[in-house]
């Protein structure tokens, strides 16, 4: 066995690339195969799915379940929000920069608080801290609008040569569209380098063992902290991204219960694999637009998925797609 | 100089003297048994010395630097490791990356974020020739958690071996390997120590084993050392055989 075999057997490039093509072809041809609506309700599914990938680096890969991921979805759409308010700020790249830094800035801070704990008490704290924002957003409305939030306008794309305020409904969801699937693109091929760069499997053997973690040399706390710093900036970015869209902040991001749907759709599609997240925010996304739609009793329909996924696929939806595909192949 | 040495070491657990000023010295290039009772002292001995515990009193020098008050980083980086009583392995991580994880620590490559792990050819070809070594070869792409147990017993020590310590600390190597594997198992990590001249200190309970590998044993007793020289030595010495075997020795 070489090492040139073993790069090709572990990460599978022909079956990725494979896999990967027409659903990226997909993608980018889904605005032309469906309505605005359907487009963008897929882009806030691709929007929570960047959540859920730096939500699952923490849990599936680094072993620590957050219930305070809304505190970095919150900044980032905060920071942009203060920057429309407080400084006119126009320009989404400018938002981009502006909500990085200042996710950055907060993710480090609660990091190096919580990585200090695990288990129970690590999620307690990250809910705990995410609570104290929420209060803050919530008390000091003279700053934050309270309860009615923070207007987000339409805002200039790509250094101010789109300028998407101007467009019918149809053209600004599409321009939209693209603008957050680049992202997403961005998000997908970091992560995934991310989860198989030595950080990952360092990442990795910390979640499977912390104590031998430490005797080959590799400092846990340290490296926590970084998957903490990792994962609320891709967060923090859907967050960015996300209040445009909307329109409008309010405290509601920053609640406990937005937490638990980052946890909801992440475990919906499965924190053993790569794919899972991603999967399961799209899903939820729609699960949950079309629940609203149907019935008023759509919180029961989303509980009723909750304990169904619990009790029969904990392995999520990527785990019973692999079993259907496995029982296919063996009937076949 | 002694490769390692302990001067006065002592740690209490409650009102049990788990380890009772033990001057422990190790000499370079020697396999040495660490052998008692259980409840004798010798896993926290080991425990004080790689950095798991901290002593209430006394001493740690490797190489004569004082390492009392080091971090576990900082043992490693020194020069010691150490394998686990219950396999202490990554289950989910191939055989493969859990000697390549060792290797990417050892090179300071850990925090490389943005570089696969698998396209390390330096990093890869060296963690195969370790599990080469230790008769893995064939297990690379096999979860840690689905390998046989003395099959894990050998990847436990590989991951340990792979951070090429000067000092390797081996606890119970041989304990939930069938009696069959055992000799498979201690010819193959002493064949490898050797080779690659670490000094090694095996806790071991077989007697057997003790006897076949090493070079000189130390026997401790309730928290102190009872005997110290080589297997004949210790095979001869009176106290020993009362004491550990419960049988005096044959005149």
């Amino acid at each position: 066995m070489t090492s040139a075999n073993i790069a090709f057997r572990s990460l599978k490039p022909l079956r990725l690339l494979l896999a990967v093509s027409p659903i990226a072809v997909l993608l980018l041809c889904i605005p032309y195969l469906t309505n605005p609506y359907q487009t963008l309700i897929l882009a806030y599914g691709l929007i929570m799915a960047i959540a859920a990938l730096g939500f699952n680096l923490l849990l599936g890969y680094t072993g620590l379940l957050s219930f305070g991921h809304s505190a970095y979805f919150g900044v980032g759409a905060y920071a942009v929000a203060f920057m429309v308010k407080y400084l006119h700020v126009r320009s989404m790249e400018l938002f981009v920069l502006g909500g990085l830094l200042a996710t950055i800035v907060l993710t480090a801070l609660f990091g190096v608080i919580c990585v200090r704990y695990t288990r129970i008490f690590f999620s307690i704290l990250t809910l705990a801290l995410s609570q104290v924002l929420w209060s803050l957003a919530y008390k000091f409305f003279w700053v934050t609008g309270g309860t009615d939030g923070l207007r987000v306008p339409t805002p200039s794309l790509v250094a101010g040569m789109v300028d998407a305020a101007k467009l019918s409904y149809g053209g600004k969801v599409v321009t939209y569209y693209y603008y957050v699937l680049f992202f997403f693109f961005l998000s997908v091929g970091l992560m995934w380098l991310i989860v198989h760069s030595p950080f990952g499997t360092a990442l990795q053997a910390i979640r499977d063992n912390e104590t031998r973690a430490a005797f080959v040399g590799v400092r846990v706390q340290r490296f926590r902290w970084l998957a903490f710093l990792v994962s609320g900036i891709f967060t923090g970015l859907a967050g960015i991204l996300w209040v445009p869209l909307n329109g409008l902040t309010t405290p509601d991001i920053l609640v406990w219960t937005f937490s638990g749907r980052i946890v909801f759709f992440t475990v919906l599609g499965g924190f053993r694999s790569f794919v899972g997240p991603i999967l399961g925010a799209v899903v939820f996304n729609y699960l949950e637009t079309y629940a609203i739609s149907a019935t008023v009793y759509w919180q029961f329909v989303l509980g009723a998925v909750l304990v169904v996924l619990v009790l029969v696929m904990p392995t999520g939806l990527v785990g019973l797609l692999s079993r259907l595909a496995y029982a296919v192949r063996r009937a076949t | 100089m002694s490769l390692l040495r302990t001067e006065q070491l002592q740690k209490r657990f409650g009102e049990t003297h788990a380890v009772d000023n033990v001057n422990f010295v190790v000499e370079q290039g020697e396999v040495l048994s660490l052998i008692g009772s259980n409840g004798a002292g010798k896993t926290t001995l080991v425990n004080l010395i790689s950095g798991l515990l901290s002593p209430d009193s006394g001493k740690i020098f490797l190489q004569d630097q004082d390492i009392t008050s080091m971090g576990i980083y900082d043992r490693i980086k020194a020069g010691i490791a150490r394998s686990f009583q219950l396999v202490n392995l990554f289950d989910q991580l191939t055989a493969l990356d859990n000697v390549a994880l060792t290797i990417f620590s050892r090179q300071g490559k850990t925090q490389r974020l943005t570089a696969l792990a698998v396209n390390d050819r330096e990093v890869t070809d060296e963690a195969l020739a370790v599990l080469d070594a230790f008769g893995l070869q064939d297990r690379w792409n096999i979860p840690a958690i689905g390998l046989a147990q003395g099959e894990r017993k050998l990847l436990d020590v590989a991951v340990a071996y792979a951070l090429r310590p000067h000092l390797l600390f081996l606890d119970e190597p041989t304990s939930g390997v069938s009696t069959r594997d055992k000799g498979r198992v201690m010819d193959t990590i002493t064949s490898v120590v050797r080779s690659g001249h670490i000094t090694a200190v095996i806790i071991e309970h077989d007697m057997d084993v003790v006897f076949t590998y090493s070079d000189r044993i130390v026997v401790m007793h309730e928290g102190a050392i009872l005997a110290d020289g080589t297997p004949a030595e210790i095979r001869a010495n009176a106290a020993v055989a009362t004491t550990l075997l419960g049988t005096p020795t044959a005149e």
